[in-house]
């Protein structure tokens, strides 16, 4: 499937610029941004619930973007799941293979399936209303794979359950992807979820794709510092950069910080970019920084210091560090990221 | 002894202060409502001769008294009809609408006008010489003027005027009630329009199709003013309620009058409760797909 510079506009509002995205069959892909980036209406564009104010949708060699949505034939799982409340779990699933004609033999065989797959086979004659928030969550799911569409559109599908449960249907929706072999293009705006889930990663911003790219290459290496911003590079300094020798150095906290260079340009102004993972406590850190606020996380803390020079800092340690206490904090050069040029 | 307080033990059961705040209410239903039926029961079995049942026995015996039931119900069963099967389409229509209020306004202006004004208005208008008949009459539709008042026809159109608001009202509400992302999902799944309506909107529009139709055809029932002005009081849409006026006010048989009344009360709590009755059949929980 094939994304030829769509658009989408609302009155003055541009909420989807020239995005183009070329999706293989069986590809796993996830469309990341924060709300309001355009990622939904990317997501209702495909599935035909808004029209296109620019560009075209290609599926194989059929133009697809002037359809109505019910002759896309298309998967989609809702945000709140829309399931019909007046129909019964099973009626739900077969909803869709109804409207295509399909026999009725045929029908009660791919629904107990379908039942199956999302192992729901003991609730096939009760209401949506009566079961829980996760198991509507596979009724949605079932109800869009069981007419056997090329793409599946999830629409935030598990922003609705609480974290154990999204960390489960997170594993069930890989497992049904793999065992389907359709496509998928999954909206969120949770990183965690995107990384886990996706083959390629989208990520969008202002209605524009900032980044295509592998978890794998998205994770190390953000294109830009929004996109690193976003992908838990909590610690984003506007600053100046300036080369020593081959070494590129950021100015942090008073200090130089040996960094990375992600694109083109050598000294001057410039952004740099850290996870808090990577800024730890260390006897020749070159920053230093007093401890305002410490957090337990499990197998480590996580905490909050100011940089002499009034920087605020997020960084991770092994052991529990006193309020007040003064720290110097380093990174490993290959984990600070600086992009020169931006400001 | 570790008794509960009798205060706890009220307030446990949503018994406390507050509700002393009921008591108006219930005096105004008791003075308004309660009182004057029972009277009127009391007063429909006191006939001004014969025995207890003699008001029924009359009515019932009397073509031109019983008749008027079916008057009446063939004038607002087919308005409540017109009103409910017209206020859908645009009810699905205007929820579409990014500025639904100024039609709104626009359509709910009748219900402030009242039944007096519109039919005074309707008479003007479809009247032999109104304006109606003047144009079908220019533009040679006819040659000479329909008959469109002082017959059933006028009180039909009136009553579908003075009703539809108010059933437009009462579906708007249950129709945006429906959550827009189950016909989005219906279309996700192939349904087209035609299906996407009957298989989910009808299914989860229907206990409030009923409820509508209880209240419309109960306004309706009761309609007085626009029989007497827009009908032919005398025949064809004598409806129940002037043979209750005119045994009250002009054979002054306020007794025959109160059973007229029940008779009344009765045909119509017997057609809401079958109404009801038949929502018991369908699907009545929440019209929304889930969490969120």
């Amino acid at each position: 499937m094939r994304l030829d510079g769509i658009s989408r506009d609302f009155g003055l509002l541009n909420a989807l610029r020239n995005v183009s995205l070329t999706v293989g069959r069986g590809e796993f892909i996830a469309l990341l941004g924060p709300s309001g980036c355009g990622k939904s209406t990317a997501l209702n564009c495909l599935a035909g619930l808004l029209t296109l104010t620019g560009g075209s949708i290609w599926l194989d060699d059929r133009r697809i973007d002037t359809l109505a949505p019910e002759a896309r034939g298309f998967g989609m799982v809702f945000q709140n799941y829309a399931l019909f409340p007046h129909l019964t779990v099973a009626r739900n699933i077969a909803f869709g293979l109804e409207m295509q004609g399909v026999a009725r033999s045929e029908i009660s065989r791919r629904v107990a399936e379908a039942l199956a797959l999302v192992r729901l086979e003991a609730q096939a004659e009760k209401l949506p209303g009566q079961i829980s928030g996760g198991q509507q969550q596979r009724v949605a799911i079932a109800r869009a794979i069981v007419v056997g569409p090329p793409l599946v559109l999830m629409d935030e599908p598990l922003s609705n359950l609480d974290a154990k449960l999204r960390l489960e249907m997170r594993t069930e929706i890989r497992r049904i992807h793999g065992l389907l072999g359709c496509s998928t293009i999954y909206v969120t705006h949770d990183q965690d979820e995107a990384l886990s889930l996706a083959d390629r990663i989208v990520v969008l911003r202002d209605g524009e794709v900032r980044q295509i790219g592998t978890p794998e290459e998205l994770y190390a290496r953000p294109a830009t510092s929004d996109v690193a911003e976003f992908m838990g590079f909590r610690n984003i300094f506007s600053t100046s950069c300036e080369a020593v020798g081959n070494d590129l150095f950021a100015r942090i906290g008073g200090a130089l910080v040996a960094g990375t260079s992600v694109g083109q340009g050598r000294a001057g102004p410039a952004i740099a970019a850290i996870r808090p993972d990577d800024l730890t406590p260390q006897p020749e850190g070159p920053i230093a920084a007093r401890v305002e606020a410490i957090e337990y996380r499990g197998r480590d803390f996580f905490g909050v210091a100011r940089a002499v020079s009034g920087e605020e800092l997020y960084f991770r340690t092994e052991h529990r560090a006193g309020v007040g206490e003064a720290v110097r904090l380093g990174a490993p050069p290959g984990r600070v990221l600086i992009y020169p040029g931006a400001a | 002894m570790n008794a509960v307080p009798w205060r706890l033990r009220l307030q446990n059961r949503g018994l406390d202060g507050v509700t002393l705040l009921v008591l108006p209410a219930v005096g105004f239903i008791v003075a308004l409502f309660v009182y004057p039926f029972l009277y009127g029961l009391f007063l429909s079995f006191a006939p001004m001769q014969g025995p207890w049942f003699a008001n029924y026995k009359k009515f019932f015996g009397d073509p031109f008294l019983y008749d008027t039931i079916l008057t009446t119900l063939w004038i607002a069963v087919p308005a409540t009809l017109v009103n409910l099967l017209v206020s859908i389409p645009v009810a699905m229509r205007v929820r579409l609408m990014a500025h639904p209020r100024l039609l709104t306004t626009i359509l709910v202006i009748p219900i402030t006008l009242g039944t007096v004004l519109v039919a005074e208005g309707l008479l003007n208008y479809l009247g032999p010489r109104g304006w109606l008949n003047r144009a079908l009459i220019f533009f040679a539709v006819t040659d000479s003027p329909t008959r469109l008042v002082h017959n059933y026809w006028g009180v039909f159109l009136s009553l579908v005027i003075t009703g539809f608001p108010f059933t437009f009202l009462l579906i708007q509400s249950y129709v945006t009630g429906i959550d827009p992302s189950l016909e989005r999902a219906g279309a996700m799944l192939g349904a087209r329009a035609p299906a996407r309506f009957f298989r989910i909107v009808l299914p989860l529009l229907v206990p409030g199709l009923v409820i509508t139709l209880s209240l419309s055809f109960v306004q309706a029932f009761s309609v007085f003013p626009s029989a007497v002005l827009l009908g032919a009081p005398a025949g064809p849409t004598r409806v129940i309620s002037i043979a209750a006026y005119q045994a009250a006010f002009e054979q002054y048989d306020y007794s025959m009058a109160s059973a007229i009344a029940m008779i009344m009360a009765v045909v119509q709590v017997a057609i809401v409760v079958a109404l009801l009755g038949a929502r018991g059949l369908v699907y009545r929980g929440p019209a929304t797909g889930g969490k969120g």
